[in-house]
């Protein structure tokens, strides 16, 4: 998993490529929403267009640094989607739980509201 | 193969070898491929525990045209999957963990378990190859 870190008004973007699976990229995503919170940025907007696999553990992490955020008063969503992603999020529910975005724009935009 | 994670990507790319080698669609290699991660995640975390000197025991069958057939055992304790909750009920949604025996229920058309030779556990996940259910 490649990691590439933006600040775009008061949200922290992580444009995410590669794998979210056990043991590499389910710790590299943790370490980065930590980093963001570290660093007092508590809106979050995860750019999963690049993510080729995510695994059950991938998605616990997620789940996690959502349910994290949200105890902390932040925001964590989600943009691109692919279809293997939507699919892995629809078959748990969790399409439910997150918001969801294919427009960055709009995803930023939400963030003020 | 011994319980780490980077094993995992070894096996997967052998499955993907096999499919394409039988000329196996994509979208059923990228799925199989799915739940044979989350079988061996299971096998190296819950059921060898980590435990670098256990093994995990992978065997891939493919029948062209007919199905795919994966078995993966462990050198752990045993383990019954009555006791693994269901992931979409109201109050385990936001849990992060136990979505994995549900994901490879999703993936493939059959799965099951019973008492590896070995003491531990040896799922069975198969795909019907004429199917064209994908999740």
């Amino acid at each position: 998993m490649k990691t590439k870190i933006r600040d775009v008004g008061n949200v922290r973007v992580l444009d995410i490529d590669g794998k979210i699976t056990i043991g590499v990229g389910d710790l590299e995503l943790r370490k980065q929403v930590e980093d963001a919170i570290a660093a007092g940025r508590l809106n979050i907007l995860l750019n999963l267009g690049g993510v080729t696999h995510i695994d059950s553990s991938g998605i616990g992490e997620m789940v996690g640094c959502f349910t994290t955020m949200a105890r902390k008063g932040g925001k964590m969503k989600l943009l691109n989607l692919t279809q293997k992603i939507h699919d892995i999020l629809q078959v748990t529910q969790l399409i439910t739980v997150f918001d969801v975005f294919d427009s960055e724009n709009e995803a930023i935009s939400s963030f003020k509201q | 193969m011994l319980s780490s994670y980077e094993n995992i990507e070894l096996a997967e790319r052998v499955l993907a070898e096999l499919c394409s080698a039988n000329m196996v669609e994509s979208e059923t290699t990228y799925w199989a491929g799915m739940a044979l991660r989350e079988a061996l995640a299971n096998a190296i975390k819950h059921g060898n525990k980590l435990n670098p000197n256990k093994r995990v025991f992978v065997h891939l069958a493919l029948q062209a045209g007919h199905e795919l057939r994966i078995e993966v055992e462990d050198e752990g304790e045993g383990f019954n999957p009555e006791t693994v909750a269901d992931p979409t009920a109201p109050g385990n949604l936001l849990r992060s963990n136990g979505r994995g025996v549900y994901y490879m229920r999703q993936f493939m058309d059959e799965v099951s378990f019973r008492a590896g030779e070995r003491g531990g556990t040896c799922i069975e996940l198969v795909k019907h190859l004429n199917s064209r259910r994908t999740t």
